[in-house]
């Protein structure tokens, strides 16, 4: 630890830089954090001190009125019930989405890295390609089979359509997770006379629980956050907490209340928030399993 | 279907080596059949029906009339799509430079064994987990000329800043990018960082002996390992604006006029609102073509490298 160990000195041009780099990662924290502090701010304001106060004004009083109101009385289009049934539907859609493209990505994961047969590193690349084509390709004959199939505009229409798109990604991040279980642990399991799924259910799964961890936070984040689909394939009542918003913020009639707002913009981004902070790691995880594929 | 081949593992178990052709051999294939043929219709043959229709004349209803390429001489005399495509090249352009530059500086400063790196890293990565949605919706708001910034900075005492860019024509493209940066910048930092943590550690000290300071180390040993992250991180990025339709709708709804129009709002706005079906449809496969030429190059290097390994 002393100078001379280290061959070096700590000279006053060293100490300025290191002050000059925190100074630049913290400004540049309080950058990334200003939007949300803002929209904090403003939910909490009524809509007369918005409009003689300045961004990052404090609220003279802790008012939480706009968060009453954007949960339970705000207008989204004609619909006067604030946005808590759809974030309540947000829920019903992702909950279902996320089991069961889990579930599908893990047992496609699994046969395609340890069950190979002819053609199913093919298929894989062929899926690999759902997971980056612009949606804009499929929506019009997708909205077509949803109408063939009575489930158009309904959760179940919006369940299916993530469970299809999802499960690209999903059989991804299994895929690459078991490409690093060593083939001859299958191989000893049959053997032993195991089939498909006792390996799978006794073996593959228990093994499998930080990809299952990963998988289903990275699914949650996007049907959560996901705007297309729900605008091109929900009905009034079933629409997604972000489309509610949007039609919320975008209802022009009226003065614009923004602390209202910005309430719900909070809410609606809580959910994922709170897996962000509570399961970071795995969301990075995610995030990144995601990006390097392969 | 699952408890049928449940049930069938014991006989197979009993015979000892599988038999051709059993149930358990094609257990496999079964279970990826769904999937497969999902797939298949819903990836491959719906992209295939989207460029069908682009042949056609369709408007509010499919119609299999073919009228050849004239959708997309349409589209390309379009100029509402001529604006579109411009703002994708400057948005896309912009937003993944800016998110490149941001991303490597605060992944490189965030290196240098800072206190409390995990609080600032998980501050700087927050805005990728929120809806595009939201973030627009936030933007909004303080880029709105009268009670965002610009009523900060003259309350402050700049009575003549003015900083109306969400409604200028102009410039209202720029604040798509300054709210996307915001939001993506942390993720390419946070890729950035695992590619720096993943550095030889060896190849540095055999630097540092040979006497390399910390600028030059960086740049002559450093970045250039990091190759693969900042192509990854291109193509990803590209990606995301290539599809990026929620932050336009919520942020400027393609206003004012159709100024901030990105390709994927042309396209919504044509074929579910507008009543263009086959030109919608066009405009579909035009973006999916621009996805198709960054990808292929990317997907085959990708693979190239595994079967090198």
């Amino acid at each position: 630890m002393s100078k001379t160990s280290t061959g070096r000195q700590t000279t006053w041009v060293e100490k300025a830089l290191r002050a000059a780099l925190y100074a630049v990662l913290i400004i540049m924290a309080a950058v990334y954090l200003m939007p949300f502090l803002v929209m904090l701010l403003t939910s909490l304001k009524d809509v007369e001190e918005i409009r003689t106060g300045t961004l990052l004004s404090l609220p003279s009083t802790l008012d939480l009125s706009a968060w009453g109101k954007a949960w339970g009385e705000a207008c989204t289009g004609n619909n006067c019930g604030g946005i808590s049934p759809y974030f309540l539907n947000s829920f019903q859609i992702v909950i279902p989405a996320v089991l069961i493209s889990t579930l599908l990505g893990a047992i496609n994961g699994y046969v395609i890295s340890l069950w190979k047969f002819r053609g199913s590193d093919l298929f894989f690349a062929a899926l690999l390609v759902g997971c980056f084509i612009p949606f804009q390709v499929i929506l019009l004959p997708m909205a077509r089979t949803l109408g063939w199939l009575g489930i158009a505009n309904t959760t179940t229409g919006l369940v299916f359509v993530h469970v299809v798109y999802g499960v690209a990604f999903t059989t991804l991040f299994f895929r690459n997770f078991y490409q690093a279980i060593p083939g001859e642990l299958v191989k000893a399991a049959r053997l032993d006379g195991a089939g498909f799924f006792t390996i799978f259910y006794r073996i593959i799964l228990p093994l499998s629980t930080p990809i299952i961890v990963v998988t289903v936070i990275w699914q949650f984040t996007q049907i959560w956050n996901d705007f297309l689909f729900g605008v091109a394939f929900s009905g009034f009542d079933t629409q997604p907490v972000t489309v509610a918003l949007n039609n919320l913020v975008n209802t022009s009639f009226g003065g614009k209340e923004y602390n209202v707002d910005m309430a719900a913009a909070i809410i609606a981004a809580l959910p994922t928030l709170a897996v962000y902070v509570l399961a970071g790691k795995y969301f990075v995880r995610g995030l990144t399993a995601g990006a390097v594929k392969g | 279907m699952n408890t049928k081949a449940a049930n069938s593992e014991p006989k197979k178990a009993q015979s000892g080596r599988p038999a051709r052709l059993s149930l358990a051999d094609w257990m496999p294939k079964i279970v990826m059949a769904p999937t497969v043929v999902v797939t298949l219709v819903c990836i491959y043959g719906y992209m295939i029906w989207t460029a069908v229709l682009s042949f056609t004349n369709s408007r509010m209803l499919p119609s299999y009339k073919f009228v050849g390429v004239e959708q997309y001489e349409r589209l390309f005399n379009n100029d509402r799509w001529i604006v579109a495509l411009t703002n994708l090249g400057i948005f896309g352009g912009l937003f993944i430079l800016i998110c490149l530059f941001l991303g490597v500086v605060l992944a490189i400063f965030l290196d240098q064994k800072i206190r409390a790196e995990g609080a600032i890293r998980t501050i700087y990565l927050y805005p990728m987990a929120i809806s595009f949605i939201v973030t627009g919706t936030a933007w909004k708001w303080l880029l709105n000329p009268t009670n965002g910034f610009e009523k900060l900075m003259i309350d402050l005492g700049f009575e003549n800043f003015r900083f109306d860019w969400l409604v200028n024509p102009d410039m209202v493209v720029y604040c798509l990018v300054i709210a996307a940066v915001w939001q993506a910048s942390g993720f390419v930092m946070a890729l950035f960082l695992a590619g720096l943590r993943g550095v030889d550690g060896d190849l540095i000290k055999a630097a540092h002996l040979d006497g390399a300071g910390t600028f030059t180390t960086y740049r002559r040993i450093i970045l250039p390992s990091l190759k693969p992250v900042f192509f990854s991180a291109m193509v990803i990025l590209s990606h995301i604006a290539i599809k990026s339709f929620d932050l336009v709708a919520a942020l400027t709804n393609g206003g004012p006029g159709y100024a901030s129009d990105l390709p994927a709002n042309f396209m919504y706005a044509h074929t579910f609102t507008r009543s263009q079906v086959g030109l919608g449809s066009a405009s579909a496969m035009v973006m999916l073509g621009c996805v198709l030429a960054i990808l292929i190059p990317y997907l085959y290097s990708e693979l190239r490298g595994e079967r090198h390994e």
